[in-house]
């Protein structure tokens, strides 16, 4: 067993382990390609267009000075000054950091028992547990208000019961409450991805030198999947920064993202400090993922077995079988509620200071019916676009940085993830701007729908981008070096080996980034341009500004999820059945899908 | 990769040629739901057959934000929306289109405020008050008597009950404030606002996020615009809505943006919309808006509101937009700084107020009371006078004017401290207060 394979969470041992293995991984690095030079312009060009310029045009206010419109930072001075916006600072970063602590709490039953163990309905339990990241706007929080809030179902019932009343949904807690329900999916799906590509003679051999269970867990299994759990929780960490839907929803409105929202937003006030705030998101945002890089740097994920099977799963004895499910069942539970509520919601006739509706119909549905099947269309075409270019993005992206040395790369990560943090709000403002003024047979850019799919691609690249990067991670480079010592040029070499083995982590950025983008608004409000080009969260929006639309944008909302999570439930079947496949195809180091 | 390519090209093109303007297609950018934007639709094109109209559902601010960003080759024919401050903003950016319109019948005013804009660049066709709505259920659950005016709302026993939108965020709740403000004037109008503003259970940021906690009962009383109240009647939640004694009839508005693609097809729509059919549509029970045409009221249901009939509805306040568009920045900022991010003080503050005042009820304290009257003065304190609120140097600081001055991060903190030290001190003196009392 080589010794790069062998991961060491000893730090002092690990500084001896690093000075070999760093000029050996530089050898194989230091020849960029021609192809490789071409892509990161290529991708560096498109961050350019897509983002870079369209927020430029908006953000670029932050730095002049009123009146004279010259340079300034004085408006920075003005941030660091203005006690609401300190104490903004220090209320977004408690929120993630506690949101981080409580979705890690959440995921890690549903990833380890799903995938450490032989577990019927593992890919169902994959799915539901992938729900909560699809909330569809404005009709997700008024269902959660109904179940959740202090005059909604559970509150109702305990104040008839016990005459008590839960704060679910009251300030920060209520925002870490929700966000950590809402966003716990992405420490799911990448932590899961990487448990399953753990290399099983890792496991193998910390047994037959006597660990076992817990120890067995803590010491080896979960530092092997540190990437995937460190790319779920850093977007976590981003997401809640950046949110401004929960807090909104909560009312709570001393954080960052709200902030820079609400000034942003209203109209006549040409304000720089919306922008401001903006500028400090994207800052605290892409130094959380740097950090994240940091605390990881100089540690050896990368193991050679791929697609052995992965990790064993074990048989659970009925009685742990019985505790798993009790486990998995109240988490689902928990995280699901909010759904259930929205398909009460979808179905309640009037719904008002009551557990449950007054009555039932399906006329909502009636209702939405002529209108859907257009926005059921245009999401899946924009969202899976979107999805597609990410993954691709994504892919590259996390390649280039981890696998060559062109000078620069890490920029390219750093600008793809700085779109996390920059309002929907603001790219919607800023490809007007730049897209407004460009003729395209006779009608603006900015008009045509695929301006929505490259906003929506771009809002959402982090996500797949830091799954790829974390599936990457994992990945032993000597598997590339032995395909290029046995005559395979670069291109083969990723696309024959490299693709097919990060595919799981590829498959996760795509669902991310599909899921996550079907329900976007904010963005899109400002470029959908007809009924006809609009996704699902429009016409929810539009439904959802009458009393009479609330059912209806329900409905909507249901749609929305069902509809996601079926493309979700798809793909895991695909990665189960490919998984299986392999897992036949016997010992050694198998490549999956070496073959197609 | 050459096939997604192939897609995207196939797409693009098909885009492109769905994406040429059909001559009789109009454009139109609305802030109204489909609700309202359905049936008057439906009647439009009925009523002119030669022309399809479009919707675009933007709210206000992205309605605006929008127009002005495509100006330079503009697609949109018409803006449509409540809250009249949208339509000056657009008029002030040279952004609609002067239009003399024949329809008749429609008089100057309703209640105080002109219906149509005097230089003719946008049209009332509708009119809506504002009010007090609430849930009955929640009521009845939590003991609540029905409000009536303004001032109900201050009561002790409403204090966590009410809802309100933010009037940065909501033209029509900016103008509700603005006709308290001046209906008490400045100084009684800020007191009013505030007292009621220690009873608010949120600030919400967008105008229908409060029908919509009373609709579902997460807060018992909100501050909104008629329909918001009457169309959740027609939907059948079990609300209620008032019209106070203090409050302004104000026009919702159409107008025609300037290089209209479809002029004659804008033209055609406003037309419409002031026509008998038009005006009639707002009586369906999904809209539920006043007509500007009075002889429309003989073909409502008895109970509608007829604000050219009952003198109550409007009139009591002479409304001067001009003060209005003065000041409008400044007082949706004072209130955020003051109330909307200052709520947990604010409401501290109240509670202990309201508290000293329930001792005092019992026992009587001279002294006692005195301190709580200064714990009132402190909280209704507000940092500027409304000669120093419509000035141009504090009204310069968030209009983004050109030339230096202060700025509006600077006054904004200046503000929030303000607020937030006089509602601790007013507190502490109500705490002293209902100590004595004791």
């Amino acid at each position: 067993m080589p010794d790069r394979r062998v991961l060491d969470i000893n730090p002092s041992r690990f500084m001896t382990l690093a000075l070999p293995t760093a000029p050996a991984r530089a050898k194989t690095a230091a020849t960029a390609t021609p192809g490789q030079w071409a892509a990161a312009i290529a991708i560096a060009a498109f961050l350019l267009v897509a983002l870079v310029i369209p927020v430029g045009t908006v953000v670029y206010v932050a730095f002049t000075e009123k009146g004279t419109g010259d340079f300034t930072l004085v408006n920075f001075v003005d941030f660091a000054r203005t006690d609401l916006l300190v104490r903004s600072t220090w209320n977004s970063i408690y929120a993630a950091v506690m949101t981080v602590l409580l979705a890690t709490a959440l995921a890690l039953p549903l990833a380890v028992v799903t995938t450490r163990f032989e577990f019927r309905g593992a890919a169902l339990v994959q799915t539901l547990g992938f729900l909560p990241l699809i909330m569809p706007p404005f009709v997700g929080a008024v269902a959660m208000q109904l179940f959740f809030g202090r005059s909604g179902s559970i509150n109702l019932l305990l104040g008839d019961w016990l005459d008590i009343e839960i704060p679910f949904m009251e300030g920060l807690n209520g925002v870490i409450f929700v966000e950590g329900v809402h966003y716990f999916p992405f420490i799911l799906i990448n932590l899961s991805t990487a448990l399953r590509t753990i290399d099983r003679s890792m496991e193998e051999a910390a047994q037959n030198l006597g660990s076992s269970g817990l120890r067995l867990f803590r010491r080896i299994v979960f530092p092997l999947a540190m990437p995937g759990y460190m790319a779920g929780a850093s977007l976590v960490f981003v997401k809640v920064f950046d949110d401004l839907a929960t807090p909104l929803l909560l009312n709570v409105k001393d954080m960052l993202a709200p902030q820079a929202y609400l000034r942003i937003t209203s109209i006549g006030i040409a304000d720089p400090m919306g922008y401001v705030i903006s500028v400090v998101l994207v800052l605290l945002s892409v130094s959380a993922v740097m950090l994240s890089t940091l605390a990881m740097r100089g540690r050896d994920y990368a193991t050679v077995q791929r697609g052995g099977g992965g990790l064993a799963r074990r048989a659970l004895r009925p009685a742990e079988h019985a505790i798993a499910w009790v486990v998995v069942t109240l988490i689902l539970m928990l995280v699901l509620a909010p759904h259930a509520a929205l398909l009460m919601l979808s179905l309640a006739t009037v719904w008002s200071y009551s557990p449950l509706p007054d009555g039932f119909t399906l006329a909502h549905y009636a209702r939405v019916f002529g209108d859907s099947s257009v926005y059921i269309t245009n999401t899946l075409l924009y969202a899976s676009l979107a999805g597609l270019i990410d993954v691709v993005l994504g892919a590259a992206i996390a390649y280039l940085v981890l696998r060559t040395t062109l000078p620069g790369r890490q920029w390219l990560d750093w600008t793809a993830m700085a779109a996390v943090a920059v309002p929907g709000v603001v790219v919607g403002i800023g490809y007007l701007r730049t897209f407004y003024g460009i003729d395209v047979g006779g009608v603006p850019l900015a008009t045509l729908w695929i301006v929505i799919v490259l906003a929506l691609a771009v809002r959402r690249l982090p996500y797949a981008l830091r799954a790829c990067y974390a599936a990457l991670q994992q990945i032993s480079v000597s598997l590339e070096e032995a395909a290029e010592n046995l005559g395979a040029t670069k291109a083969r070499t990723i696309r024959r080996v490299v693709v097919p083995l990060i595919s799981g982590g590829m498959l996760a950025g795509f669902i991310s980034s599909f899921a996550t983008a079907s329900v976007e608004l904010a963005a899109t409000l400002m470029l959908v341009q007809s009924n006809s080009d609009a996704p699902l969260a429009y016409g929810l929006y539009v439904f959802m500004q009458s009393p009479a639309g609330r059912g209806p944008g329900a409905a909507l909302g249901v749609i929305a999820v069902v509809l996601v999570a079926i493309c979700t439930l798809l793909s895991h079947l695909v990665v189960e059945r490919q998984h299986r496949r392999q897992s036949r195809a016997g010992a050694g180091p198998a490549v999956p899908g070496a073959t197609g | 990769m050459i096939r997604l390519l192939v897609v995207l090209g196939l797409s693009l093109a098909v885009a492109g040629s769905a994406a040429a303007q059909a001559p009789s297609r109009v454009t139109v950018v609305t802030s109204f739901s489909k609700d309202v934007t359905d049936p008057v639709k439906k009647a439009f094109e009925q009523a002119a057959p030669a022309f399809t109209l479009e919707v675009q559902n933007r709210n206000t601010n992205a309605g605006v934000k929008y127009i002005e960003e495509t100006r330079a080759k503009n697609q949109v024919d018409l803006f449509w929306a409540s809250a009249p401050d949208a339509f000056e903003v657009l008029k002030g950016k040279g952004l609609l289109a002067k239009y003399q319109i024949n329809a008749t019948g429609i008089p100057d005013k309703i209640g105080a405020f002109p219906i149509n804009d005097p230089e003719g660049f946008y049209f009332g066709f509708a009119a809506s008050g504002y009010g007090i709505m609430w849930n009955t259920r929640y009521a009845r659950a939590n003991k609540l008597p029905d409000p009536k005016e303004w001032s109900d709302l201050a009561k002790p026993v409403f204090f966590d009950h009410v809802a309100i939108a933010a009037p940065s965020r909501s033209g029509t709740t900016h103008l509700t404030i603005e006709t308290v403000l001046q209906g008490e004037g400045w100084d009684q109008g800020w007191r009013t606002i505030k007292e009621m503003a220690g009873n608010f259970r949120q600030v919400t940021e967008r105008s229908f996020g409060v029908p919509e906690a009373v609709n579902s009962g997460q807060v018992g009383v909100g501050i909104v615009i008629d329909f918001f109240g009457f169309s959740a009647q027609a939907a059948g939640f079990p609300v209620k809505f008032v019209y106070p004694s203090i409050t302004t009839i104000v026009p919702a508005n159409v107008g025609i943006v300037a290089n209209a693609p479809n002029r004659a097809g804008a033209e055609a729509f406003i037309e419409f919309l002031l026509s008998d059919k038009g005006q009639e549509v707002l009586l369906e029970p999904s809209i539920r808006r006043l007509p500007v045409n009075p002889a429309t009221y003989a073909k409502a249901p008895a109970d509608y509101p007829n604000p050219f009939k009952d003198p109550s509805l409007g009139s009591r306040v002479k409304f001067d937009p001009d003060v209005s568009e003065k000041r409008t920045n400044v007082v949706d900022a004072l209130f955020d700084q003051t109330i909307t991010f200052q709520l947990d003080n604010l409401k501290a503050a109240t509670k202990a107020i309201h508290e000293a005042e329930a001792a005092l009820a019992k026992t009587d304290n001279a002294k006692a009371r005195a301190l709580v009257k200064e714990a009132r003065d402190l909280v209704a304190a507000v940092p500027l006078s409304a000669t120093e609120a419509a000035s141009p140097e504090i009204a310069g600081a968030f209009t983004g004017a050109k030339e230096k001055g202060a700025r509006q991060a600077e006054l904004e903190n200046r503000w929030a401290g303000f607020a937030r030290d006089h509602y601790a001190s007013a507190k502490a003196k109500a705490d002293e207060a209902a100590r004595l009392a004791k």
